[in-house]
């Protein structure tokens, strides 16, 4: 059977390729500190050694549009193209092309639906920031086989907090049973608290500092039971208009496990959000 | 109403840069030509396989003729798409970075919780 060498959650920064990349007078003032603790994230996943990833993000109305949402897709193709004309115009993001791992496509969504998730796929899927992000701060060589995952945080009605939390946990079992001996990552990118496009955008830290503390000690720890009874569809308009993007950290959790304490915390208050970073070792920490 | 055409010019008037020069320059022209051409399209089906009911109200059609994103987002608006779309349109203008988008923001400081509904 296929082994889960890391699981790993992050918030996805779209500024961070051009703050990364930028030098002389337009590079920001946080950008060294931001390259140092990515460059640490990353080689939480370079020593787990993993062969495929599977990828969590959200499409943000690019591909999947409001005439024929999807609530969860799993992506099924030997290539993903990947960025967008927006993303490139308004965050630089280079285009790229990943590879597929069909086979894990295919078993994610015949075990998925037999588990009573009613998963929808896609066989030409371009995938957009939530996923090329996390490639770009873990994996810039870009050399991996993926799985993407698109869950529905942005377009109502959303599935709940725990139908996140239960497809988590779907997953890794789901993982876990691919009769394969490949190692597998299991990386997925979602928000803290974040305002787009309404009047707390942009301020000098994220939306809600509060909520951001609480949430990274809910994910830090494994804290489902607290993170859960928290956490609702209503509630997390308060933290900032798309605070739902946490769901795909409450998803992590649930691929992580309950009580499951990462191995690998990290935070970065910047501008607009809290940067959070976290990676977990199911079968204990590489050497 | 009918939020989901306000997001469909929104978010078919953001993937073409062609369409975002027209509504930055010429809101008049662009947003008659999209009512007339595009609000009845079916984005994944081919051409001929149209609706045959989606209208902009007179206040969404004045919140798209004046770029107003302030009233948008009163509408019920995707925000997302907004933001996006409108910082296409003018942050070239920004004379300092994140100028448009803190502004943008500052225009709406009257909104408190809850916010418009934004489900569509």
């Amino acid at each position: 059977m296929a082994s889960i060498v890391a699981v790993i959650a992050s918030t996805h920064h779209p500024f961070y390729y051009r703050a990364s990349t930028s030098t002389g007078a337009d590079r920001p003032p946080f950008a060294d500190e931001w390259v140092r603790k990515i460059t640490a994230f990353r080689e939480t996943l370079s020593r787990a050694n993993p062969d495929v990833l599977v990828m969590v993000g959200s499409d943000h109305f690019h591909q999947l549009w409001l005439d024929n949402m999807p609530q969860f897709l799993v992506g099924k193709a030997p290539f993903y193209d990947a960025n967008w004309h927006n993303e490139e115009r308004e965050f630089g993001l280079p285009r790229m092309l990943l590879k597929g791992q069909e086979d894990l496509s295919a078993h994610l969504l015949r075990a998925g639906l037999d588990a009573g998730f009613d998963l929808a796929f896609s066989n030409e899927l371009r995938i957009d920031h939530s996923v090329t992000c996390p490639i770009i701060t873990l994996r810039p060589e870009a050399d991996l086989p993926i799985v993407p995952i698109y869950t529905n945080i942005f377009a109502p009605p959303l599935p709940q907090p725990s139908r996140f939390v239960a497809l988590g946990e779907a997953i890794r079992r789901i993982v876990e049973e691919w009769p394969s001996h490949l190692r597998v990552a299991i990386i997925g990118t979602g928000h803290l608290s974040l305002e787009l496009g309404g009047p707390r955008q942009f301020g000098p830290h994220g939306p809600d500092p509060e909520f951001d503390r609480r949430a990274v000690e809910w994910i830090a720890t494994g804290d489902l039971d607290n993170c859960l009874r928290e956490v609702s569809l209503e509630s997390l308009h308060a933290p900032g208009n798309a605070t739902h993007g946490f769901m795909d950290f409450m998803l992590m959790m649930g691929v992580a496990g309950a009580g499951a304490k990462a191995d690998y915390t990290d935070t970065l208050d910047l501008f607009h959000t809290m940067e959070a970073y976290f990676t977990w070792y199911p079968n204990g920490v590489p050497a | 109403m009918s939020k989901y055409l306000l997001n469909k010019f929104l978010y078919t008037v953001d993937r073409d840069p062609g369409l975002v020069e027209r509504y930055r320059s010429s809101p008049e022209e662009l947003v008659s030509w999209w009512a007339e051409s595009v609000a009845n399209t079916v984005l994944n089906c081919v051409t001929g396989e149209s609706s045959s009911w989606q209208r902009f109200t007179d206040e969404e059609r004045q919140a798209l003729l004046a770029h107003d994103h302030v009233k948008l987002f009163e509408l019920g608006a995707h925000p997302f798409l907004t933001l996006t779309l409108f910082i296409a349109m003018f942050e070239r203008d920004n004379t300092e970075p994140l100028e448009y988008q803190k502004a943008y923001g500052a225009r709406m400081a009257h909104f408190a919780l809850p916010y418009p509904d934004i489900a569509t």
